[in-house]
């Protein structure tokens, strides 16, 4: 019988989400024994042609990690979604938006503009950009468009499955993929689509072993501002820990190390807007009655968006910053 | 024609919604342009709901509560209290007149008032224009035509 299919793709996307696959350390051996890996740009050498010779529907799974914000990484979506039975938002930039979709606050022309222009170390006075079409003796050279706005994955494809996560932890990996291969294995029916794999649907303070008592607060701090309780709740001692708001399923790696959690897994299964989700919360804990007190401490959380949307700009209700 | 905005309140079930009552029971007169959703508590009104009026097509959303030291369950006004001047930062930094978010306190008494601070915040709204989010929907025709042209 020949193997099932197996394709990895990275949109706009830093690569760690392919690093986290191989961090899955020994069993990357029993992956590649089991699935023939048709397509993986990170590690093998594979031609866009060689995935659109595919049949379609032809590749089993497909885990697509990266964010929407490129007319190439939109015709890679659509391709391997066509090529693919299971397509899986992997990682926090395919489900979210992620980092990548901050440029959200912002848009493609200021981005431009800043990098081949403004940037302090740039040098071109000519102010020359890169084009996306180009007139040669032989025809027309084209390259992808950068897009104004960054979109997830499920914004613009149908997605069977969402593995959250920046990246999603190996050893949570190494449990989905063991799972689907035990599935393929026995004919065992898949989890229901539009599942959330390899994350818990509880708040990532549900997995925090730090303890938890009365939140007041009167002032907000940064990490390095003041000398930590390592027993006691990050946000009780007056760092914005985005724990409350975001789903479990990474083991509460950052508090644990005594870093207040950034919100990488995207808000837990019942929330649907992370970072207001995140400002009720932070407003629940000022301690204060007095408007003026109130409006003095919400200033003094430095970039809120920044910092509650962190992972979930693109997924948020607003989507982008308007012009 | 003028712009008449889309408003939508979220009105506390004790004081605010009855105050609108009051208004209504008396005859007084106010712009048609808020459309009231019952809540038990101004408490309940989560940052999200105001997000969420705002991109499907509300202009402005205006929340009504107990005055301080009023509400049914002691504290839920002051709840309220606190998360929408972060609110309305939040819609600041996403390019959105914080003026389209107010808070206000309401009794059941002041049918006046609640006419009031429905003709001020319909005012200023309207003078605000309309709230268009740009590039919020997914546009697949033009996305699929820029792509096309560039795989010709």
């Amino acid at each position: 019988m020949a193997k099932p299919k197996l394709a990895l793709y990275w949109a706009a996307s830093c690569g760690g989400c392919d690093i986290a696959v191989l961090d899955t350390e020994l069993k990357i051996l029993d992956i590649a024994d089991f699935f023939d890996i048709v397509f993986w740009p990170c590690a093998m050498d594979f031609k866009y042609d060689d995935v659109r010779a595919i049949p379609d529907g032809d590749i089993t799974l497909t885990l697509f990690n990266g964010a929407i914000r490129s007319s190439e990484n939109y015709e890679m979506a659509k391709l391997l979604r066509k090529k693919s039975t299971l397509l899986c938002a992997f990682g926090s930039c395919a489900s979210d938006g992620c980092i990548p979709g901050l440029a959200n606050l912002t848009s493609a022309e200021a981005i431009q503009r800043y990098v081949y222009e403004d940037s302090p170390s740039t040098v071109n006075p000519e102010k020359v950009r890169p084009q996306t079409e180009w007139h040669v003796p032989a025809g027309t050279l084209r390259l992808p468009h950068l897009w104004n706005t960054v979109r997830t994955l499920p914004q613009v494809v149908d997605v069977d499955y969402v593995i959250p996560g920046c990246p999603p932890q190996p050893d949570r990996i190494n449990e989905v993929l063991t799972a689907v291969m035990d599935i393929l294995r026995n004919g065992s029916p898949l989890p229901p689509k539009g599942s959330v794999l390899g994350a818990d649907v509880r708040a990532c303070c549900e997995e925090c072993p730090r303890k938890r008592d009365v939140k007041k607060l009167r002032k907000f701090v940064r990490p390095h501002e003041i000398v930590q309780d390592q027993g006691v709740c990050l946000l009780e001692q007056g760092m914005i820990c985005m724990g409350p708001a975001t789903r479990a399923g990474c083991g509460a790696k950052c508090v644990q190390a005594g870093v207040p959690c950034r919100g990488c897994y995207g808000p837990p299964a019942n929330v649907r807007d992370q970072g207001a989700k995140m400002a009720s919360a932070i407003a629940g804990v000022i301690d204060s009655d007095d408007p003026a007190e109130i409006e003095a401490l919400i200033d003094s959380i430095p970039d809120p968006i920044g910092t509650f949307y962190r992972f979930t700009l693109p997924s948020s209700t607003l989507r982008r910053r308007q012009p | 024609m003028s712009f008449e905005p889309k408003l939508v309140g979220f009105l506390c079930n004790w004081c605010s919604y009855t105050g609108a009552d009051l208004a209504g029971t008396a005859r007084m007169k106010y712009p048609p342009n808020l459309r009231v959703i019952r809540v038990m508590c101004s408490g309940r009104v989560d940052p999200n709901f105001i997000l969420e009026a705002l991109a499907r097509g509300a202009a402005g959303v205006l929340v009504l509560g107990c005055h301080p030291g009023d509400c049914h369950y002691t504290e839920g006004n002051y709840k309220c209290q606190r998360r929408l001047p972060l609110t309305r930062k939040l819609a600041e930094q996403m390019g959105i007149d914080p003026r389209r978010i107010r808070l206000e306190w309401v009794s059941a008494s002041e049918g006046a008032r609640f006419t009031q601070v429905v003709t001020e915040f319909t005012d200023e709204v309207r003078a605000l224009g309309p709230l268009q989010l740009s590039d919020w929907t997914f546009d697949s025709t033009s996305a699929d035509a820029q792509l096309a042209h560039e795989s010709r």
